[in-house]
């Protein structure tokens, strides 16, 4: 079984070892051992102490691979060289990494916050650019399921891809960019999507990561227009590969402290990072590690709200749910912005608290709604939303993605 | 305590300031190894600044530490590795016995005599290499030239700290005569054959540190299986210091294969003399290299059968390798073991006993260890498609100590008549032609991530450093 949370494994390179031995004498955790052939550090042994780094003559020590499964001590004893690197080190990762579109798209999404924001202080180290355009992870299609109700006018899917033995590690928030191929000598489609699962798989343990897909039959104006990503990955078969570029997003990420709370607004299918941090904290719900959520979801009607019915079966003791709908035949149009006016007082109190994290996700439009409620709950606290806001940000406690 | 305190004149882990007359006497020493430095070291070298690495303390976070230092200004000093509590003597008649901490009376003149003769290596080796520098192939060379030199420099002080501390005016004698004897010195030589020869060039350097710098290791390493404790700690110590001349050693012939593999592969020949005509080292003679440093360092382990070697190990003096981690009964009185023997102009084998057969045991082990390096090299000619490998000759050729002294082997191991010898050695042991070849190539490269033709770069710098890294400044 694959695990997503990728390992760094210490190796030895034997093809700059001079087999002196200094290493294995070294070490105080007797994890280096060697046989006629090589020098090799067990997996599982070495505590990463760095105390055989400095000793080396040779440098061949300083070696590490980003594996999902360690290598074994036979494994490397019959190695002349390393194997090949399936991702670039630490140090190869850097801005230039990230695909030009990447980047753009992400710097429009993260405009309503007013730029790039740091993320929460303890949020794990998320792992960015593994994979590039030109060198592709490449995923197989292990589910596809409509999420919204068949005669719904949107048609919502919740698409499951599995890295097999491909190590790609997520984090809760991040995105990936589906490549799409468009033929023949003509440049791919890119386009990002939010993860939708939690770190260590849609299915706990396995390498898998799910995504929350519209297809899109029409632009904002209501003109048709056939999406080419979000069809191609709506139309996926079961078995179906894809190549997937990524993981990006360094910035909208949880925090992992306990009794840290998240303040969720979303719509639609801006939703993907919210279930993914909705399930990270269920699965670690006998932690009891304290913390509050609050979700705030718009739709039209429940039949067009992407995981409506998981919804509804979580425990209030895990998370407080607000659901917002525009178009309910007999109720009057409700917005994320007015549920948000509703809990006034409980979001004034999370807001005042240093260890919540607030999360916006969706179409642009709702910025302003958003922002405005924030407003009138800070104006009844006498304190100024737009300073408040600039705080959050700096302290990596707000963080908006809209498109 | 792990701590290096440099706070003292001479720099050390054993509390030298406690014990004055000890301390008082290692600094009378200390100026004339001083002298010694400044006349058999490297030569004009006196003022550059070199980017080495010092021990600030034998722990493994303490004892790599990299600065820019004048290598006179370098801090000689005494460290031994940290007392295992409760150290017990784990071979010979002995076993079992707490470990000593100071040396048995009956002893003490073998003792004396296995110290001096590893501690007389150390300066030696210094002195062959004295003029290196001058044809240094690049400043990276350079600069692990004079790393293995001051630390070849530290380990006479390791072995002079032993004879000053444990055998009294003996040992303060002979800490003198050992900056007294000069390698290669007719009237009063180095001890040990192997280092009275020249290191004229940096071929020779690199088999040198391939090879005869891995005899150190062994030797270290038997000895720091010695009962004697204070020998174990400091040899143990050492051992971690030799691991980067071997280093140096296996990839400088590394890095000369693979140069000589790109110009063969690049101008499609392996011509020998088109190759030395395009300034680089062709296979072959690298080959006669390795016969002649190998036969002449394999001499150092001394006679196949020896009684000596056998009562070192009985009396706990000098362990085999990796003693304590082999399974069995560390007694040696009923096991065999087999060693060369010749019979009607044929070589066989024998067996003896163990005991015996120590010096021949520990030449095989280190023989086995350079095999691997061999196997490792070969791999660079196995990558540029150049069918050419490598290959250690018989233990037997062309040795002066032992059984085969008399004897003339070829490289297969057949015994030949002297006139077959006279007439083939020239292809097997580097001419007066093949050496004066050698040394037409050794110019001076200092211009920081420039190398000389006949060598490829490294495959990356020294403490991580770029290749073109500035290793030694001249100011």
């Amino acid at each position: 079984m694959a695990s997503t949370e990728l390992i760094r494994q210490h190796l030895i390179d034997p093809e700059i070892c001079i087999r002196c031995n200094t290493c294995e004498e070294t070490c105080p955790r007797d994890a280096i051992t060697h046989d006629a052939n090589n020098y090799v550090v067990k997996p599982g042994m070495c505590e990463n102490c760095s105390d055989c780094i400095a000793p080396c003559p040779t440098g061949a020590i300083d070696s590490w691979r980003r594996v999902a499964t360690p290598f074994t001590i036979d494994e490397q004893f019959g190695w002349d060289a390393l194997p090949a690197e399936e991702v670039p080190g630490d140090e190869a990762v850097h801005e230039a990494d990230i695909p030009e579109e990447v980047a753009r798209l992400s710097a429009l999404a993260s405009q309503g916050q007013g730029g790039q924001a740091p993320p929460p202080w303890s949020a794990a180290h998320p792992y960015v650019g593994l994979y590039t355009l030109a060198k592709p992870a490449i995923a197989t299609c292990s589910g596809n399921l409509r999420l919204t109700a068949p005669d719904a006018e949107s048609d919502i899917r919740h698409i499951v891809l599995d890295f097999g033995q491909t190590a790609f590690p997520v984090l809760e928030g991040q995105s990936l960019a589906v490549i799409v191929p468009t033929g023949e000598g003509r440049p791919p489609h890119v386009r990002m999507y939010s993860v939708a699962s939690p770190r260590n798989g849609e299915r706990p343990g396995y390498n898998n990561v799910a995504l929350t897909v519209k297809r899109v039959t029409q632009d904002r104006s209501g003109t048709a227009v056939r999406g080419v990503a979000s069809n191609y990955l709506c139309d996926l078969q079961k078995g179906d590969q894809v190549a997937i570029a990524g993981p990006f997003g360094t910035s909208f990420l949880m925090p992992n402290h306990p009794g840290s709370s998240l303040i969720m607004i979303c719509t639609g299918t801006g939703s993907a990072p919210m279930r993914a941090m909705t399930e990270r904290r269920r699965r670690r719900l006998a932690r009891d590690e304290g913390g509050e959520l609050l979700l705030f979801f718009g739709a039209r009607n429940p039949d067009e709200l992407p995981y409506f019915g998981p919804l509804q079966k979580l425990p209030s003791s895990l998370i407080d749910v607000q659901l917002a709908f525009s178009r309910l035949a007999d109720k009057p149009k409700e917005y994320v912005q007015d549920r948000m006016l509703a809990c006034g007082e409980k979001l004034a109190r999370l807001l005042g608290n240093d260890n919540c994290y607030v999360y916006i996700c969706g179409h642009k439009q709702m910025e302003g709604g958003v922002e405005g409620a924030f407003a009138k709950i800070c104006e009844t606290q006498g304190r100024d939303w737009t300073q408040l806001r600039d705080q959050l940000r700096a302290n990596g406690r707000y963080h908006v993605e809209t498109y | 305590m792990s701590g290096i305190n440099y706070s003292e004149r001479i720099p050390n882990n054993v509390d030298l300031a406690s014990n004055k007359a000890l301390q008082r006497a290692l600094e009378r020493w200390q100026p004339a190894y001083l002298n010694w430095w400044g006349e058999m070291g490297p030569d004009k070298s006196q003022t550059l600044d070199v980017y080495l690495r010092t021990a600030v303390s034998v722990d493994p976070k303490g004892w790599a530490h990299y600065d820019y230092v004048k290598m006179p200004d370098y801090r000689w000093g005494i460290f031994l590795a940290p007392a295992e509590k409760d150290r017990k003597v784990n071979f010979g008649t002995h076993r079992g016995d707490p470990a000593w901490q100071e040396v048995p009376g009956e002893y003490r003149s073998t003792l004396r005599r296995i110290i001096v003769t590893q501690g007389d290596t150390e300066p030696a080796s210094v002195e062959q290499q004295r003029h290196l520098g001058q044809t240094c192939p690049s400043l990276y060379d350079l600069r692990n030239l004079f790393q293995v030199n001051v630390e070849e420099g530290r380990h006479l002080w390791a072995m002079v700290y032993l004879l000053h501390a444990y055998f009294g005016r003996d040992g303060r004698e002979e800490g003198e005569a050992l900056l007294e004897r000069r390698s290669g010195d007719s009237d009063n030589p180095r001890i040990l054959t192997a280092f009275n020869e020249k290191t004229p060039d940096w071929l020779s350097f690199f088999m040198f540190t391939f090879l005869t710098d891995r005899d150190g290791k062994y030797q270290l390493a038997a000895l720091a299986e010695s009962a004697f404790d204070p020998l174990s700690r400091t040899c143990r110590f050492m051992l971690t210091e030799e691991a980067h001349h071997l280093f140096v050693g296996e990839t400088g012939i590394g890095r000369i294969i693979q140069r000589t593999c790109e110009v063969m592969n690049e101008h499609k020949t392996d011509d020998p003399a088109k190759l030395r005509g395009m300034g680089v080292i062709d296979l072959p003679t690298l080959q006669k290299y390795l016969n002649f440093h190998y036969s002449v360092t394999s001499d150092l382990y001394g006679s196949e059968v020896s009684s000596n070697a056998a009562s070192f190990f009985t009396e706990g003096l000098k362990g085999r390798f990796d003693e304590t981690k082999i399974g069995d009964d560390h007694q040696l009185e009923s096991t065999e073991y087999e060693v060369p023997d010749v019979a009607a102009d044929k070589i066989v084998s024998k067996h003896v006993p163990a005991l015996t057969a120590l010096n021949e045991r520990l030449r095989d082990d280190w023989i086995a260890d350079v095999q691997k390096g061999i196997d490792r090299w070969n791999r660079i000619p196995e990558k540029a498609g150049i069918p050419f490998r490598f290959k250690l000759p018989h233990k037997g050729f062309h040795r002066r100590i032992g059984l085969f002294t008399d004897l003339h082997i070829d490289p297969e191991g057949k015994v030949i008549s002297e006139a077959d010898w006279t007439h083939h050695h020239a292809g097997w042991l580097p001419t007066e032609e093949d050496r004066a070849f050698v040394h037409s190539l050794m110019g001076r490269v200092t211009e920081p991530g420039k190398f000389a033709n006949w060598i490829a770069p490294p495959h990356q710098g020294i403490n991580k450093q770029p290749i073109d890294f500035e290793y030694v400044r001249f100011s």
